[in-house]
């Protein structure tokens, strides 16, 4: 019964998204306050009806309803309670619903927070956020339903993929649908703005947070995802450049660019039309991103269902959605005039510099994500591209943004003297030489990474530090005015910081980790490293859907123990899968990371053992990152309140 | 084949310029291992190189895969043999074909994928450089004009 009123209410959402879809973008066009009022209510109806259509469904999945499809494919009676939860969108129709969820969402958000819209930009954004929202309807309705039933239920379910059955993994979707959809919002306001003929630096504004928030999630989702590869696949890795992964990069990579480019928009009237472009762009590669992970066309290690039909249904919305916005792009191309004037050496200019080498690595990654299928189109040769392309073209672009990013975050608007930014800098550049040469001197006969990248990190950690207490002005009392800096000050100290962390990181652990394969016999010790390792023993035992083969490993360092380890080898029967839960020692400065392998003939067992030097820093910076967005966030969400005065006060007297 | 491992202490220190290390747990077994261990750098480098041919974008030194172990050992043999790593690499690709090479060739219709990011940064550079003189020479009483409805809503504002 549940189920079908779920069922019910998806359709009925649909509804109503179809109609706010069109009555408030005719109000808006004729002026009619009555037909633009309806967005509200409408934006309202639609989250909610959207929400009880999920809840449903996740009840369906809670309570083991096997008469669903959906649950018999992907749940299982055994199936501890977190992971029932989370198979709501641990499948291709349930993620689809979680997706619409998130798109409604925001529009209701948008509908509470835009009391300070003009009501027509307000009825466009809500409009145009709507046919997002009735595409999504009409593909999950129409082709990937998650409400059928089965004539026949099945007694128990198939279970759920075991290495999806993990925290880590349970929340890694949505996050990541809340940094694809909120880009939504920004090609919402895009649209809305490009209908109205109309952006200026309150647009600007308005789009910020918005994409401000989606970029913050982006990040903590990658993030996540890239965390749960390292320890869940049992591989080590934590990036593997797989279609997949980079569908979610490039999102980011253009909302990290949008984001900067508002700040011009907001702050100087200037890039309008390139943000423009920028907003379109972003929503256009998440959709993409969704395009390669449900149709197949792109081998890689974590896609859903390979369906050609769903494929050709995104493909159409792709293809409206950034079709048509480009065309009105393309249209009032003409209405977007700047009109800061600013001088080559400026802020202004080192935003552009950003955005182009963001825009361009972009560029680079999808060119690589898809060449193996224009070749294949075009040129008729089947060809793979991998890491090694990527880690080739692509770290050029990362490296180039790390060595101008503190020098361009200096820069004052409008114009600036390059030779007073840098010489500010010069504390932060001589500490960074010297950390890197001391990392050189420490290491023999290694690969310049690490030292290069440790110099790279902290030029740009202290460049922000230094950034941060320049702003404090020149005489005395800094400390105390430090503390009272704008948010966005030090939201921005610590995201720039937080990418100079985990380039350092991933130079780090790529340039010195350790690694150690062998046999291993038990209660013999053996080295890695600074580290001894003994396996103690081997047990079999079972889990609530699995059964485990554990090994006991010491890990000591000096001849004094520091750790017990447990690394283990589980069989998920249902699924008929094996999954390996590597064993990690997680330290400040390194992680010892121990997986067991197969039993030999003469009663050792593989054993793979790795040193990974400075994993969590990696995290850590992005954390951070997505920490100086939220700092950002909190500032704005202050300035949008009591800040329309405060801003224009600021222009006027900046003129 | 147990040998090989007994011969060796192996601890050796992975350190790759611009290569991100990504093992699995099945991938290179302790009875693959090559007794020199410059050999055996040089065979996990390139097998990293290589792709499994029936797995889902991984390289042969990741995938658990059987053919991924015969391009393994195969590999090894190779460079054993004394071959370059030019040379083994080509062996491989002669019988699998460029599907296998996880770093595309440069020759063909291939410079594009390779000359695809230094040309866009090349036109986007050379645009935003046009953009930024233009910012420069654009005229200055252009820039603090609102116009009449702009400075109503400015002093409404600023009268709140």
């Amino acid at each position: 019964m549940i189920t079908e009123l779920g069922h019910f209410a998806l359709i009925l959402a649909f509804m109503v998204a179809v109609v706010q879809m069109v009555v408030p973008l005719i109000g808006a066009h004729k002026r009619w306050p009555g037909w633009m009022a309806v967005a509200e209510p409408a934006a309202n109806a639609q989250f909610l009806l959207t929400a009880f259509a999920f809840g449903a469904l996740a009840w369906a999945f809670i309570t083991s309803d096997f008469s669903l499809r959906l649950v018999v494919l992907n749940s299982h009676s055994a199936k501890p309670m977190l992971y029932k939860i989370s198979g709501t969108w641990g499948n291709h129709e349930g993620s689809m619903l979680l997706w619409v969820l998130i798109v409604t969402l925001f529009g209701a958000m948008a509908a509470w927070f835009g009391g300070g819209l003009p009501p027509t930009l307000k009825a466009r954004v809500l409009s145009v956020q709507s046919a997002i929202a009735v595409a999504f309807f009409a593909f999950i309705l129409f082709t990937s339903n998650p409400f059928l039933r089965l004539a026949v239920p099945p007694f128990d379910g198939q279970d759920l993929n075991p290495l999806l059955q993990d925290p880590g993994l349970a929340f890694h979707p949505p996050f990541l649908y809340l940094g694809y959809v909120g880009l939504s919002m920004a090609f919402s306001f895009a649209v809305a703005a490009l209908i109205e003929g109309r952006i200026d630096a309150a647009w600007g504004r308005w789009v910020r947070p918005w994409t401000l928030a989606a970029w913050i999630f982006l990040t903590i989702g990658i993030a996540l995802g890239s965390w749960w590869a390292y320890y869940e696949l049992g591989w080590g890795g934590f990036w593997f450049w797989d279609p997949v992964e980079n569908a979610s990069f490039m999102p980011w990579l253009l909302a990290a660019a949008l984001l900067h480019s508002a700040i011009v928009v907001e702050k100087r009237e200037a890039l309008k039309s390139w943000t423009i472009l920028l907003a379109i762009l972003a929503f256009g590669f998440s959709l993409i991103g969704t395009f390669i992970v449900r149709s197949g066309l792109l081998t890689s290690v974590h896609a859903f269902a390979n369906d050609p039909e769903r494929g050709i249904f995104i493909l159409i919305i792709l293809a409206v959605f950034t079709g048509g916005a480009l065309t009105l792009f393309a249209m009032r191309a003409g209405a977007m005039e700047a009109k800061g004037v600013f001088g080559m050496i400026s802020r202004e200019s080192a935003v552009v510099t950003n955005n182009i080498l963001l825009a361009v690595a972009c560029f680079v990654v999808f060119t690589g994500t898809m060449w193996p299928l224009i070749a294949e189109m075009f040129f008729d040769r089947k060809l793979s591209v991998g890491p090694p392309f990527f880690n080739m073209a692509f770290t050029p672009f990362m490296v180039g943004l790390g060595l101008i990013m503190p020098v361009g975050a200096m820069l004052p608007w409008k114009r600036g003297r390059l030779g007073r930014a840098i010489w500010s800098l010069r504390y932060a550049f001589v500490l960074a030489v010297a950390l890197g040469g001391m990392a050189w001197a420490m290491q023999t006969g290694r690969s310049m990474l690490g030292p290069v990248g440790l110099m790279l990190g902290s030029w740009m950690v202290f460049g922000a530090l230094v950034d941060l207490w320049s702003r404090t002005g020149r005489s005395g009392g800094r400390l105390g005015r430090l503390l009272r800096l704008p948010r966005a000050d030090w939201g921005k100290a610590c995201a720039h910081a937080g990418l100079g962390i985990t380039m350092f990181a991933i130079a780090g652990l790529t340039a010195w980790q350790q690694e150690d394969i062998r046999v291993v016999q038990m209660g013999e010790p053996f080295d890695v490293g600074a580290y001894t390792l003994t396996l103690q023993d081997v047990v079999q035992e079972e889990g609530p859907n699995y059964f485990v083969t554990a090994g006991a490993v010491t890990l000591a360092k000096d001849g004094r123990e520091i750790a017990q380890m447990r690394p283990e080898k589980r069989q998920y029967p249902v699924a008929r899968m094996p999954t390996t839960e590597a064993a990690i020692d997680y330290r400040f400065l390194r992680d010892v990371y121990v997986v067991l392998g197969d039993r030999q003939a003469d009663g050792g067992w593989t054993m793979r053992t790795y040193v990974k030097p400075l994993t969590n820093w990696i995290w850590g910076g992005c954390l951070l990152m997505a920490l100086g967005g939220a700092l950002s966030l909190s500032d704005r969400r202050f300035r949008v309140a009591a800040g329309a005065r405060r801003v224009a006060a600021q222009q006027v007297a900046a003129e | 084949m147990k040998r090989l491992v007994l011969a060796m202490g192996l601890i050796y220190t992975v350190a790759l310029a611009g290569l991100i290390v990504a093992n699995p747990v099945w991938a290179v077994q302790p009875d693959e291992v090559l007794d020199d261990p410059v050999l055996e750098t040089r065979a996990r480098e390139l097998s990293k190189e290589l792709r499994c041919l029936v797995c889902r974008n991984e390289s042969i030194d990741e995938s658990n895969a059987d053919l991924a172990r015969d391009l393994r050992l195969l590999l090894r043999e190779r460079l054993v043999a004394g071959d370059s790593d030019e040379a083994a690499i080509a062996f491989i690709v002669d019988r699998y074909g460029e599907y296998v090479l996880l770093r595309p060739t440069t020759d063909g219709s291939n410079w594009l994928l390779w000359a695809a990011g230094p040309l866009m940064l090349l036109l986007a550079g050379g645009a935003g450089l046009g953009y930024l003189r233009g910012r420069e020479r654009a005229p200055k009483s252009h820039e603090a004009t609102l116009n009449a409805a702009e400075q109503e809503r400015l002093r409404q504002i600023l009268d709140e």
